[in-house]
């Protein structure tokens, strides 16, 4: 069993379906935590000391956001920069995430043909989230590939959102009860590309 | 009646002429009032009389001003300064008069020559504080060792008073001038009573000072007639001296313990203000009336001896202060004005001396060419400031590089005016943040109930310009109007702006209305009053309904910068009522289109911001 702790960054999350659909997809797991940060931080004053205690509180680290620029909003930043402190998350005393998951959920606008190289932006999903992989990777965590939704700029169809809704689920209990075949995963660009073979038990 | 208002007439109309002038020359007010006295003395236009008795009345000026260097003062740098108070102080007095007493022991028997050197050890408290305040160095190292020198002579003048008779040799001058009692003669009492009484004397002015005073003034205040305010400062400052007198002890030294009691407390800027008007006249008269009493005759059948006394005993006290403050390592500005500022007789000499004569300590004959001496190095005084500014910066220019700043870091100088609803939260907000204003509220039971709570608050109307000045105005850089009451917080920024134009002004506005005519005074900032938190009302009521709190702070800060944009065209088109309000109206509705919710211009903006997307697609 696990903890899981979402950190959820949408700036108008009213105005976003599919980030709703998923968020509202985890909301009544047992052992989840979401974390709305615009919420709590609207003028940007991140309370570094509660997020250090949240994330020690729990074993995996979400971070549900927009693909904004090919990257987070803002505050995802601004989270990045005040709490993973030296000494705290990296350095040779800070361990506080040893161990720990660390996974992206996001959502892009593009259709997923074109984040490739011959496609129209040019770059895949595991090349554009690599600072977070580096990142990971310095606090000690286990970095695992983005669970992707593209091509949402259109408005997807009310199926097709629940669809990834159902599959956010799946993989955030799994994540919960030990479920996810990590060998499996680190061997796909997306964590969502065959869920039927990354979870086990089912 | 006639004559004395003459008199007044005079000495005030030849203060009115002379220290304009003066100034106007660099000069200073002191050596003016010098010039004064000579120009109506005997030797002048003969206009005034009884020099003597005009002099003794107005030394008390000097007295009100060891009151308000005491409120300035308080009881713990005083504490810290017990160092330089004793050591320096110490140091300069017996080492100056025993080097004074060497010399006129050539010429004078040996207690005759110790008299004249210890009277002669003192500088003159009024001329040099005054100086220094007016060239604004008090608060320099330089400054501060003055000062300590300077108190530690006032209290030296103690044991002298009762030394000196000590010392006679002469046979008395009956019909002298005896010690005057005013209500009883403590000298009557056996040593032990007397020691009592005034040790009781200064107990009681220091537990009057702490614990009577606060409350005494606080329901003088709250009557709000302000004569009677300035009334109880002077009984204040009165009382004390005439109390010291009765127990024997310096009434200067009274009254300066009596200010540093009140130095702590909400009254300190509204007594400064009050008693400084007197003070600074008395202090003008009697600096005429050292004017008016060089006896030009006396100086003119002995002038080489004169001129040469003048001149040994500047030159000596001039060595002396030198080496005290190469003692105690002074930096090497702080030295040469430390030196140069103390070097000249004091006005207590004219007291001692006036006692040396009535006790048969010296002669007449030895006496007059002293007091004429110590006159002389008084008006001289002014002008070796003079020269030793001018010398210095020239070597400060030449120096600059080697020598390090010896000016002290000051604090930042802000003056709050007002320290109600509004006030109160930004002297929180600048208090945790490092920054100590200087505040200010005219409401007694305001400040009574905020100064139990540990906050400096200073009893006092921040729109009268002598409280300004007593509150450092002069040297603020930043003035914040947070009163309530819309005329008098346009008041306060007139006179602000037109006193101290220097001074940046910030300052709250009821309405938009009074924030233009604040804008009007050319304030540097003016903010409305309820702006701010009607701003976070809206702001919290769009979260309760639901909208996302980044959203809502967002609409919040486009709300705000968007007013804020529309301000100046509103100014300027405030006084055409319809092109006014059409402006308005249209701002309006601009801002609507940019902010409502779901209108379709927002929802583009909302869609566009942040995401980059294939616009192909």
């Amino acid at each position: 069993m696990a903890n899981i702790l979402i950190n959820f960054a949408h700036p108008m999350k009213s105005r976003s379906k599919i980030n709703r659909a998923l968020r509202s997809a985890v909301e009544d797991l047992d052992d989840v935590t979401i974390n709305d940060l615009y919420d709590h931080y609207p003028d940007f004053m991140i309370d570094v000391e509660r997020e250090q205690r949240l994330c020690e509180e729990h074993d995996v680290i979400i971070f549900q956001h927009p693909f904004y620029w090919y990257s987070t909003p803002s505050i995802v930043k601004e989270w990045l920069d005040l709490v993973l402190e030296h000494g705290w998350a990296y350095g040779s005393t800070g361990d506080a995430l040893s161990g720990k998951l660390f996974l992206q959920a996001i959502s892009a606008g593009g259709d997923a043909d074109t984040y490739t190289k011959e496609g129209y932006n040019g770059f895949t999903f595991a090349e554009l989230t690599s600072p977070y992989r580096a990142t990971a990777n310095l606090c000690k965590m286990t970095w695992l590939p983005p669970f992707v939704v593209a091509g949402v700029h259109r408005g997807l169809p009310k199926e097709q959102v629940q669809l990834h809704a159902d599959e956010y689920r799946r993989v955030v209990a799994a994540l919960r009860d030990d479920r996810l075949d990590l060998e499996h995963v680190l061997r796909s660009e997306l964590l969502n590309s065959d869920l039927n073979q990354a979870i086990k038990g089912e | 009646m006639e004559s004395m208002l003459l008199e007044l007439f005079v000495f005030l109309a030849a203060a009115a002429i002379a220290v304009p002038i003066a100034k106007k020359f660099g000069l200073g007010s002191v050596l003016g009032y010098l010039v004064a006295g000579i120009a109506i003395g005997p030797f002048g236009l003969a206009l005034i009389h009884d020099i003597e008795e005009v002099m003794h009345i107005t030394e008390f000026g000097v007295v009100m001003m060891l009151f308000l260097v005491g409120l300035e003062l308080k009881p713990s740098l005083l504490w810290r300064m017990r160092v330089p108070i004793l050591g320096i102080g110490g140091t300069q007095v017996v080492v100056t008069s025993l080097a004074i007493a060497g010399v006129a022991f050539f010429f004078l028997p040996w207690q005759q020559a110790l008299a004249a050197g210890l009277i002669l050890s003192l500088s003159s408290t009024a001329i040099v504080l005054q100086t220094l305040q007016e060239k604004g160095q008090m608060d320099t190292g330089a400054g501060r060792s003055i000062f300590a020198v300077l108190l530690f002579q006032d209290l030296a003048v103690i044991p002298m008073l009762a030394g000196l008779p000590l010392l006679a040799t002469l046979a008395l001058d009956h019909g002298g001038h005896h010690h005057e009692a005013a209500l009883f003669d403590i000298t009557e009492l056996p040593g032990y009573a007397r020691t009592l009484i005034t040790l009781g004397a200064i107990a009681f002015v220091v537990i009057a000072g702490k614990f009577i005073c606060g409350p005494v003034f606080r329901a003088i205040a709250s009557t709000g007639v302000r004569e009677v305010f300035v009334a109880g400062a002077l009984a204040l400052v009165i009382g004390t001296s005439v109390l010291m007198i009765v127990v024997g002890l310096s009434p200067a030294l009274g009254a300066f313990l009596a200010g540093v009691m009140l130095a702590d407390s909400e009254f300190r800027h509204e007594l400064e203000s009050d008693i400084e008007p007197f003070k600074g006249l008395l202090l003008g008269v009697f600096f005429i009336t050292i004017g008016a009493s060089l006896n030009f005759t006396l100086i003119g059948s002995s002038i080489g001896l004169i001129l040469g006394i003048v001149a040994g005993l500047m030159v000596l006290k001039w060595i002396v202060l030198a080496i005290t403050a190469r003692v105690y390592k002074m930096g090497k500005q702080d030295r040469s004005l430390f030196a140069v500022a103390l070097a000249q007789g004091g006005e207590f000499a004219f007291v001692l001396f006036q006692i040396a004569k009535s006790k048969g300590v010296m002669p007449t004959s030895t006496i007059d060419p002293l007091v004429s001496a110590v006159a002389i190095s008084m008006f001289l005084t002014p002008i070796v400031f003079l020269l030793h500014d001018k010398l210095s910066r020239n070597e400060a220019v030449e120096e600059d590089e080697s020598e390090p700043d010896t000016i002290e870091q000051q604090d930042h100088r802000v003056i709050l005016a007002g320290f109600g609803r509004l006030g109160i939260d930004i002297g929180r907000f600048l208090l945790t943040a490092g920054v100590k204003p200087v505040i200010l509220d005219h409401d007694v039971s305001n400040v009574r109930i905020l100064r139990e709570y540990g906050f400096e608050v200073f009893y006092g109307d921040a729109n009268r310009l002598d409280l300004l000045e007593s509150a450092g105005a002069r040297e603020a850089d930043l003035m914040i109007v947070a009163i309530g009451d819309s005329d008098r917080a346009k008041n306060l920024v007139e006179t602000t702006r037109k006193h101290y134009p220097d001074m940046k002004v910030i300052t709250s506005a009821t309405n938009r209305d009074a924030a233009y005519e604040m804008m009007d005074l050319d304030a540097t900032a003016v903010f409305r009053e309820t702006f701010g938190t009607a701003l976070h009302l809206g702001q919290a009521a769009l979260e309760q309904l639901g909208i996302d709190p980044y959203e809502a702070r967002r609409l919040s800060l486009i709300f705000k910068k968007k007013d804020h944009e529309m301000m100046p065209e509103l100014y300027k088109l405030r006084c055409e009522k319809e092109a006014y309000v059409s402006f308005y109206q249209q701002h309006h509705e601009d801002l609507k289109a940019v902010m409502e919710l779901d209108h379709p211009a927002h929802q583009k903006a909302v869609d566009t911001a942040w995401t980059a997307k294939n616009p192909e697609l």
